[in-house]
């Protein structure tokens, strides 16, 4: 086995031992490429099928593009696809782009209220309706019980301390100092009521990882991604009011990856282009709130 | 094309200012892993501050650096060399940190452990050295840090290597080597030093590259915890699929494969993935799935192996070695949660050997308990069968976790299969039985009374096949008869006498327990007791017929059989007649002599 066939094997462990011990269990799905890759991997634990709903949380400021992917993925892989968002927020006009609120605030509401309230079941979801091929009122309100969330452990400090699987508490609070140990390939499966447990199964890739994974299983990934002819591609995806591309020259995932390895991307953060990180306290206090 | 460098995660331990943090910076310097300036930048630091440098000091100012590749925290970092990638998991020296040590070493293919030549073996050279070796890390090198302040003595280092080497021989670890270094002055780490002419041994990044990645398990016997069986219909896929990754030997397209503990037998049909060229041989490490060449009733945890090869244990009392770190003590009586490879059963302690106190090396012999950061040698007791290798034999399926209140509070090896001792389960009986009081009428006297002999009747099956429904109108029936017969529901347990008991898999055991001391005193007042069992295996079946002694027990089963050696006395079809059933199982207490006559 060489290192991305292990990578692959643990991650497929841990996405099969997560669908056996949660009953109410969701995957993130960010339309990003390590999530995606994650998709992917749902789809070799489990034989090409992807028997866990997708929940992805639209703030209504996503690159045109990633919803149009998200939209034809799910359709074509027949994906159980849901998304959440912040509604309220977004009619009361409190975001950043509206100007009423700083960067990491509109994070909170858009992303980590939208996303704690759509798990809860407290928010409304909405699920793709196949037949239909549009989203429909989901009628499933039942707080998910496990979630999978496509997390690195190389992306940065916080990150780097998760385990595999990762309690979280009735308000959503990580206990970092206190974490359960995690045995060999036993991990933290049982959880008191009221609680839920983050699981991780990309801990162990980098960023590089990722894209020579994409490209020995030719998977599909959203074109912002790639130089299209401007001189900048994206390598990170979020809102596009805060996220900037990079300057680069990559059309292909081979250039992408020799960009990485040697070019000159790689002494520079992954996460450069993405404003909300640069200010007070950034994705750690974003994420002690339950962000991804 | 060969995808991605090879990788190998070792773990830093050792007592708290032997210098972990100052190998680990020292690594990263030598290793060229630095951000540019980065180095200068907090030498220069220092000098403003006028303290001196410190490779540690390094490690506190990358703590929140986000460049590509490194990422320095109390977690892990990377660095590499030309042979490999490496993940350092920095195990904080810090007692509270032990639960985050656990996590980094267990997923370590080798361990530096580090010692302060001046202090010599302190508290965790000790603790962390017995849980190198118990979490199986077999590859250990020693590195006898701060040779500076000992004049670099040749006498001193081999004085502490004969102290340590003893102390570990006693634990079973048994180094790869000792290096003498200076991690602050940089001997020995990158480059040999030549203030150690003494040495002629490897420098820390040779030892490292030498460390290999194979952990031998390719050789060894075929065994595959059953992760769970999927079928998944969508899309008119109908394979049946049994998953989970291969935890040592391999497996090929035609070979015979046994399920343990149900003792099933199948062979190989497929291997199954997505998105490969088809596989016809499944080896270590890989995560697949196979379908059978024929269809049998198995359950996620069991263990897939080959009857042409050495076999595993299977039993329900072993001897182990148990690391506990949880905040309330392992007690005796209690029911824990046991995760073995796919595996989960309730267990409890059944007897505490031996205790090892890591802070000064004494054995208790008389502790009642194991309280957090204890290593005790034990003996456990499931409340049904498993399957395991002891760990020396096979170290992938030897290994287990307890759970205390839905948390991990301890992990551990199997040493040995005790099974062949007298269980907790028959000790109980054999006292239970010993102190019976009697009452001055004797069995016989109830039965020509009653008209019948008293009995337990179990109806078995998979859920939603009308079994209750049989089971109240055969009470019902036998009533009319003027027999003395009682159905119990078993749903008025769980509310009544098992609400105490929260529905979870801990005590599954205790559960069964007291329907099979129900039985006793019921069918002991001379009754014909009747109850119904969802998903009842062989073991629980034997269980229920132990607890039920001196009277015998009845299996009825509904719909399809799962069991695998037992044989129940009567089969009905799932979606039976109820009066037909009825009458089957008159017509077998009859044959049974259990009871004389009935009117339908």
């Amino acid at each position: 086995m060489d290192h991305l066939d292990k990578l692959e094997a643990q991650s497929v462990y841990i996405l099969r031992e997560a669908y056996r011990e949660f009953k109410s269990l969701c995957m993130l799905w960010s339309i990003g490429k390590d999530s995606t890759v994650m998709l992917w991997l749902a789809r070799k634990a489990f034989f090409g099928h992807v028997p866990i709903p997708l929940v992805h949380i639209d703030t209504h400021y996503k690159i045109p593009e990633m919803i149009t992917y998200r939209d034809r993925i799910a359709l074509e892989w027949n994906l159980n696809m849901i998304y959440g968002e912040n509604r309220e927020a977004l009619e009361s006009k409190l975001t950043f782009p509206d100007g009423n609120t700083d960067r990491i605030t509109c994070c909170k509401y858009l992303k980590s209220e939208a996303l704690k309230h759509t798990l809860s079941g407290e928010l409304p979801r909405y699920r793709m309706d196949h037949g239909l091929k549009r989203y429909v009122p989901d009628e499933g309100k039942e707080p998910y019980t496990g979630v999978i969330v496509g997390v690195r452990a190389d992306e940065e400090g916080s990150r780097s301390k998760e385990r595999y699987f990762s309690p979280r508490d009735k308000d959503n609070v990580w206990d970092v100092g206190d974490q359960p140990p995690e045995f060999w390939n036993q991990f933290k499966t049982d959880f008191s009521p009221g609680t839920h447990v983050r699981i991780h199964p990309l801990l162990d890739w980098t960023e590089l990882n990722i894209w020579e994974y994409i490209e020995r299983e030719k998977i599909p990934v959203v074109s912002l991604y790639f130089n299209q002819g401007s001189g900048t591609r994206y390598r990170s995806l979020g809102c596009y009011p805060c996220t900037n591309p990079v300057d680069s020259a990559s059309q292909t995932v081979p250039e992408i990856i020799d960009e990485l390895k040697s070019g000159r991307l790689s002494n520079i953060a992954e996460r450069s282009g993405r404003a909300q990180d640069s200010e007070d306290g950034g994705l750690e206090t974003l994420r002690r709130d339950g962000y991804m | 094309m060969m995808h991605g460098r090879a990788q190998m995660n070792i773990v830093i331990v050792g007592h708290v200012d032997h210098g972990k943090s100052t190998v680990i910076g020292r690594l990263l310097a030598d290793t060229g892993t630095l951000p540019q300036g980065k180095l200068e930048s907090v030498k220069e630091n220092c000098r403003k501050n006028s303290k001196p440098f410190e490779y540690a000091f390094l490690l506190d100012a990358l703590k929140d650096e986000q460049s590509q590749g490194i990422t320095i925290d109390m977690a892990r970092c990377f660095f590499k060399t030309a042979a490999r990638d490496y993940i350092i998991i920095d195990a904080p020296g810090h007692i509270e940190f032990l639960k985050n040590m656990i996590t980094g070493a267990s997923r370590a293919e080798s361990a530096l452990l580090v010692i302060d030549v001046d202090e010599g073996i302190k508290e965790n050279s000790k603790r962390h050295g017995q849980m190198v070796s118990m979490l199986g890390v077999k590859q250990v090198t020693v590195l006898v840090n701060k040779m500076d302040l000992v004049d670099f003595s040749q006498d001193v280092f081999e004085k502490l290597k004969a102290d340590y080497s003893e102390f570990l021989a006693q634990i079973k670890v048994n180094p790869v080597s000792f290096i003498p270094v200076s991690a602050r002055e940089g001997d020995n780490i990158a480059t040999l030093s030549e203030r150690m002419p003494w040495y002629k041994g490897a420098n820390v990044l040779q030892q490292l590259d030498r460390f290999t990645s194979d952990k031998q398990l390719q050789d060894k016997p075929f065994r595959f915890p059953v992760q769970d069986i999927y079928k998944f219909t969508r899309q008119n896929d109908d394979r049946r699929i049994v998953a989970g990754s291969v935890a040592a030997g391999s497996v090929s397209v035609g070979d015979e494969v046994l399920f343990l503990p149900s003792g099933k037998q199948s062979a190989i049909k497929t291997v199954e993935s997505f998105n490969t060229t088809p596989k016809h041989i499944a080896t270590t490490g890989d995560a697949l799935g196979f379908t059978l060449t024929t269809q049998i009733y198995i359950r996620p945890g069991e263990l897939m192996v080959k009857p042409s090869e050495p076999l595993p244990e299977v039993g329900t009392r072993f001897r182990v070695n148990i690391f506990w770190v949880g905040r309330a003590p392992m007690i005796m009586q209690k029911e824990y949660k046991l995760k073995i490879g796919s595996a989960r059963a309730s267990v409890k302690l059944a007897e505490i050997c031996n205790t090892l106190d890591a802070s000064d090396l004494s054995y208790s012999n008389n502790k009642l308990q194991l309280d957090c950061r204890d290593v005790g040698e034990c003996i456990l007791e499931t409340s049904r069968p498993i399957a395991f290798d002891p760990a020396s034999a096979s170290e992938t399926t030897g290994r287990f976790v307890i759970v205390d209140n839905y948390e991990i509070a301890g992990g551990g090896i199997v040493i040995e299969n005790l099974s062949a001792d007298e269980t907790l389960l028959q000790r109980h009986i054999r006292e239970r039985e010993n102190n019976w009081e009697k009452g001055l009428i004797k069995a016989e006297e109830r039965e020509l009374a009653n008209g019948h002999r008293s009995k337990f009747i179990v109806f078995t099956g998979v859920g939603g096949t009308g079994k209750r429904s049989i089971a109240k109108a055969l009470e019902q029936g036998l009533f009319s008869n003027s027999l003395k017969a009682y159905y119990l529901g078993v749903a008025n347990i769980d509310r009544g006498l098992d609400a105490d008991l929260g529905y979870t898999v801990d005590n599954a055991g205790e559960r069964l327990r007291r329907i099979g001391e129900l039985a006793r005193i019921i069918t002991d007042a001379g009754l014909i007791f009747i109850t119904t069992i969802d998903d009842a295996d062989d073991y629980d079946i034997e269980t229920l017929k132990q607890l039920n002694e001196p009277s015998d027990i009845l299996v009825i089963n509904v719909g399809e059989n799962s069991f695998s050696r037992l044989q129940p006395d009567l089969h009905l079809p799932a979606g039976i007649n109820v009066a037909d059933a009825v009458t089957e199982v008159a017509n077998m207490l009859k044959t049974k002599e259990i009871i004389i006559d009935y009117q339908i």
